[in-house]
């Protein structure tokens, strides 16, 4: 265990975070950057104590830096790379068609949060058959005529 | 019993096809799953009957306990009759019950084929996983048939309300049987009955179960959908609302009765709800003036009846219920097909309006009339056989539930035989006299509105024999068995003993002389009798009683409240705001794991502060680079920040002796700067100040806490040294993977799946880049126009670029790009056996490209076409040679190692790892490419001229 390195990853990971509850697009996108450097560090200070570079020739195996950490971290970082393009793509078409890069809140949810009531579902639903009679057929039988059952009271 | 099942499926899906087209002829076309069953279940009575169990079985998921384990009991074989059987009737009484022009026929006649097939599965499954999904299947039939009139408001409230009952008496089924199963071990029905579990939890399971039951069969105080279900066209309410589906819950109850019987709950929930719903539904059925409502009271009644007697658990009384299951199907079947036919001749079903169909439809009455004596239980039916039978039995079993049973028994006999006269005399004489309220207004036939006139008697038209002929089938059905009984008493017998081994001894008789149960049974007729003598005093009891909320209201408002907390708290929690759904998230997170990690928290063994001084100031170097994209408001400066963030991770690559990751890092690095130069030049310079909120706190402490919970994650796991699995990977590395590189094996070989899926990532996010700028989106322009003006704080358009370049650079960078271009091959090749490989080289190349750009804006070095190419062919290739590794036997991704001789160079050892990482190379190359295209604004001019550089 290498304690600045944990430190650092700390650190990578507070200061991604804060960037990720910004409102700009351009700031989260720096903030999942960060926390792409913070999880590559990660994996690192789990690989523990340097090793000498994985080669297989020459050197014993047991004092190798860790090859499996490096190679998800290598993973990682590409990954990371892909994300970052394609947000930054997003947030390039944001700025083309708002000529901003500010993440709104959602409209469907506000919307949802400003209703209270059930009053539109009342009229809505609404069960016939069971305290009513169906009076006319309610049937879709040949000729079996009206549609419901409140046309006919 | 497979190949049947499948049969259901393959009509169904030709009938939901073909539908449209053949009108009303599609039943008939319908007619051979349901005929299949009949036929099957015709040559395998005999067997059955003599004591086999045919079974079949299909591996479905055996990792759940969840396959097809079908197995015919006599039982089922009984059940597979009435589907079948019904089955086939309904679906002729279908073909003429409908009209050509009727839209969704097809649909109809499909699902109604579903059904049977899932009614089957349900009395075959030996599983109770699949009789679970079966069960639930019928349900949704059950759903889409009831709401088939799809324009109709009551159709489609009523098949909700029915959807939503069932459901969830199905959820509390499938929970219910995963707690008997695991208790028992097994998902065996036949296991779980030979050998019953016992417990606290079998006991919860049980009641699960039983709800799930009686939601099924319309058990008070689930009964509201079932009078709501009769808004289906009639076939659906003869096969599914009275014969079969609502039959499942009582199949349920009546299987796993010689199981549970004993368990605590049982038959105080059976008998109670059970005798509840009798008296309600004939209640009910006696006070309703709709026929098909009368009809379906009526059957929520006889459900009751059914589930108290299976719920009872003595030999005779199983015995008699399995009877009165039969002799309901098959009454009440033919009675709902009555009601079809009247409501075809005189369009209502109202009693009070139809008067004279006897004299016009003589054969419906006769038809009707004889269904209606078996329902009433009057002598030589099979009503009256199977209910002596009840009766006897329930007059033998010594217990206080039976006493119960018996006693509500009569009763209900008696308001039955009241309601099916009213039900006969009201459909097709004059009808009985009309209540008091309506008195007024029929003396004034002037007033009367059109809803309530009685129908003109003379204008009633005939049914088609494919009407009548079903109906008129089922009803001398119930007659023949109950003058013959001994015709079906095999098979109840059987099914009985499938039940109950002793209850075989008993037997079903037409007469069976003059003793205790015909006294009751003629009492109530009697009462019977007499409740229709006083008509009019027993209706002015009734609309006194009428007061108070039904079930349907009581539904409802339950349904509204549940809305209106769902809605306050979906309110409460949805505010819209990405940053508090995020925070929200990480909070829980750190919440969760933090307290989790916080015991385990120590420094581990073998720690340092740091191993070298590269290390620490690395480290430093990262912190310091961090905070600056964090306090720097201006867009360039942060993006750099980042930028030194992304270079001191690769100075600390480097002190970790990790030569791959640095050199993949410093090139990511290098990429992502340019590219969010690229698009930041279009954004405004700095970030809008943000105005203080309480938000500011929320991210403050979010982000600490994570930060903190890292940390305690990255000390609860830490662990000294290299860890021990990966020195076998170190091992392995050079003979399997042929490479001297480990870190380039494990990619391109070990683990090359990974690399494969990351590649796609890449691949996919690259696309989708190009997507969102290269390709004009259609309406582009129309809202370049009607974007608001940020031309004060927007940066010149991208033309900057090529404002800026040199002749020096230019030459510099001609004379750089070949070399550039030939070391990334180097590192592509070299890259098995020392630093490099295929996303190094790729990245170099690309850097290669940058250097292009910059010298030379506005000369894309590729055409936007290539750049697909090259990240699909790239994947593409990766994907071949991976997929090579099938070749032989051999598995995905097992590379092989060739060596050629070839002239000049000696001997060269060629691995699959190779074209793997040649196909790595060209999607990175392809990658960088696109970004300099689709972020460096090169839109392609003829599409959109006034963003092109």
């Amino acid at each position: 265990m290498i304690l600045v390195l944990a430190l650092a990853t700390a650190a990578l990971f507070s200061a991604g975070t804060y960037l990720l509850l910004q409102r700009r697009l351009t700031r989260i996108l720096l903030g999942l950057a960060l926390l792409g450097h913070g999880s590559v560090l990660a994996l690192l200070v789990a690989g523990g104590r340097t090793g000498e570079p994985a080669f297989s020739d020459g050197s014993t195996p047991a004092r190798f830096s860790d090859p499996l950490v490096q190679a998800l971290a290598l993973t990682a970082i590409v990954i990371t790379f892909a994300v970052t393009v394609f947000l930054l793509a997003l947030a390039n078409r944001s700025w083309e068609l708002t000529g901003d890069d500010e993440v709104e809140d959602d409209a469907e949810d506000r919307r949802v949060a400003a209703r209270t009531g059930v009053e539109t579902l009342g009229e809505h639903f609404e069960i016939a058959p069971d305290e009513r009679e169906f009076g006319h057929s309610t049937d879709t039988g040949p000729g079996g005529g009206t549609r419901a059952s409140r046309e006919v009271r | 019993m497979p190949a049947l099942l499948a049969l259901h499926l393959a009509v169904a899906g030709v009938v939901g096809l073909a539908g449209s087209r053949l009108g009303r002829r599609v039943f008939w076309l319908a007619l051979p799953a349901p005929l299949a069953t009949t036929i099957w279940a015709a040559t395998q009575t005999s067997r059955v009957l003599d004591g086999a169990t045919p079974t079949a079985s299909l591996t479905w998921v055996p990792a759940l306990g969840l396959d097809l384990d079908l197995r015919l009991t006599a039982l089922g074989l009984l059940m597979s009759w009435l589907i079948g059987g019904v089955g086939v009737l309904v679906l002729v009484y279908a073909s003429g019950y409908f009209t050509d022009d009727q839209p969704g026929l097809g649909r109809f006649a499909a699902t109604l084929v579903v059904f049977a097939g899932a009614m089957c599965g349900i009395v075959w499954s030996d599983n109770l996983l699949g009789l679970f999904v079966c069960w639930e299947l019928t349900s949704v039939c059950s759903y889409l048939l009831i709401g088939f009139d799809d324009r109709s408001d009551t159709a489609r409230n009523s098949a909700l309300q029915a959807l939503l009952i069932t459901g969830s008496g199905g959820l509390a089924l499938l929970a219910g049987i995963v707690l008997i199963a695991t208790e028992a071990g097994t998902t065996s029905l036949s296991a779980i009955v030979a050998d019953t579990p016992s417990g606290s939890a079998v006991t919860a399971g049980v009641v699960l179960v039983l709800a799930g039951a009686v939601t099924k069969s319309a058990l008070v105080p689930f009964h509201g959908w079932l009078p709501g279900a009769m808004a289906a066209p009639t076939p659906v309410s003869a096969y599914l609302h009275s014969a079969t589906m609502v039959k499942a819950g009582v199949y349920l109850v009546a299987v796993l009765s010689p199981a549970f019987a004993d368990v605590g709950p049982w038959r105080p929930l059976t008998v109670g709800l059970g005798t509840a719903t009798m008296v309600w539904g004939a209640y009910q059925s006696l006070r309703r003036t709709d026929l098909k409502l009368i009809m379906a009271y009526g059957t929520i009644a006889a459900l009751g009846l059914l589930i108290a007697l299976f719920g009872l658990g003595g030999t005779k009384t199983t015995f008699a219920a399995v009877g009165v299951l039969v002799a309901h199907a098959v009454y009440k079947a033919s009675l709902f097909m009555v009601v079809g036919i009247v409501d075809h001749a005189a369009h209502t079903r109202d009693i009070h309006r139809l008067t004279g169909v006897g004299r016009a439809l003589p054969a419906t009455a006769v038809t009707a009339a004889l269904a209606a004596l078996s329902m009433a239980a009057v002598p030589a039916t099979l009503g009256f056989v199977t209910k002596e039978a009840a009766l006897e039995g329930l007059l033998g079993a010594h217990r206080t539930e039976a006493t119960v049973v018996l006693v509500t028994l009569v009763a209900f006999s008696a308001l039955t035989a009241a309601a099916v006269w009213r039900f006969w005399q009201g459909a097709f004489t004059a009808g009985p006299p009309a209540p008091p309220s309506r008195v007024g207004t029929s003396a004034d036939p002037s007033a009367s509105t059109p809803a309530e006139a009685p129908i003109d008697p003379t204008r009633l038209h005939r049914p088609s024999p494919t009407l009548l002929v079903p109906a008129a089938l089922l009803a001398v059905v119930g007659v023949v068995l109950g003058v013959v009984p001994g015709l079906i008493d095999p098979l109840v017998r059987a099914a009985a003993r499938t039940l109950d081994g002793d209850a075989g001894a008993h037997h079903l008789h037409a007469f069976a002389g003059f003793n205790l149960a015909l006294a009751l049974s003629v009492s109530a007729l009697a009462a019977g009798a007499v409740l229709v003598a006083a008509a009019g005093p027993v209706a002015r009891l009734q609309q006194r009683l009428q007061a108070g909320s039904s079930a349907g209201e009581v539904f409802r408002s339950l349904l509204a409240a549940l809305l209106r907390t769902a809605n306050r708290v979906a309110g409460t929690v949805q505010s819209g705001s990405l940053p508090v759904y995020l925070a929200t998230i990480l909070l829980t997170l750190a919440a969760v794991t933090g307290g989790v990690l916080a015991p385990a928290v120590r420094l581990p063994e073998g720690w340092v502060w740091a191993e070298s001084p590269l290390q620490a100031l690395g480290a430093a170097a990262v912190v310091a680079g961090a905070a600056g994209v964090v306090l720097i408001k201006r867009r360039f400066a942060a993006t750099l920040a980042l930028g030194a963030v992304g270079y001191s991770m690769a100075a600390l690559f480097v002190a970790y002796d990790a030569p791959d990751l640095a050199l993949t890092q410093f090139l990511v690095e290098t990429v992502v700067v340019v590219a969010f130069v690229l698009v930041l030049r279009n954004l405004p310079e700095e970030f809008r100040s943000v105005p203080w909120q309480g938000r500011q706190v929320l991210r403050l402490i979010t982000s600490g806490t994570v930060g903190l919970v890292v940390l305690a994650f990255l000390l609860a796991t830490g662990g000294p040294g290299p860890a021990a699995p990966t020195d076998e990977l170190v091992t392995v590395a050079a003979p399997q993977g042929g490479g001297k590189n480990v870190v380039n094996v494990i990619l391109t070989d070990i683990r090359a799946l990974d690399t494969l899926g990351e590649l796609t990532v890449v691949a996919t996010a690259v696309l989708g880049m190009l997507a969102l700028t290269v390709l004009a989106l259609p309406g582009d322009a129309a809202r370049q126009e009607a974007r608001p003006q940020h031309g004060a704080r927007r940066r010149p358009p991208p033309s900057r670029l090529a404002a800026d370049s040199s002749a020096v650079l230019d030459v510099a960078v001609r004379a750089t790009v070949p070399l550039v271009l030939t070391f990334s091959l180097f590192l592509l090749f070299s890259g098995h056996n020392a630093p490099g490989g295929g996303f190094i080289g790729g990245l170099v190349a690309g850097a290669g490209l940058v250097l292009r750009t910059v010298a030379r804006p506005g000369q894309p070095p590729f055409g936007w076409e290539r750049v697909h190419l090259l990240v699909g062919g790239g994947l593409a290739l990766a994907a071949v040679v991976a997929a090579t590794g099938w070749h032989g036997g051999r598995q995905l991704l097992d590379q092989r190692v060739a060596t050629w001789e070839v002239p000049l160079f000696g001997a060269v050892k060629v691995t699959g790892a190779l074209p793997f990482d040649m196909g790595v190379y060209a999607v990175v190359l392809g990658s960088v490419a696109a970004i300099l295209q689709g972020l460096g604004g090169s839109r392609r001019p003829d599409r959109d001229p006034g963003v092109a550089t």
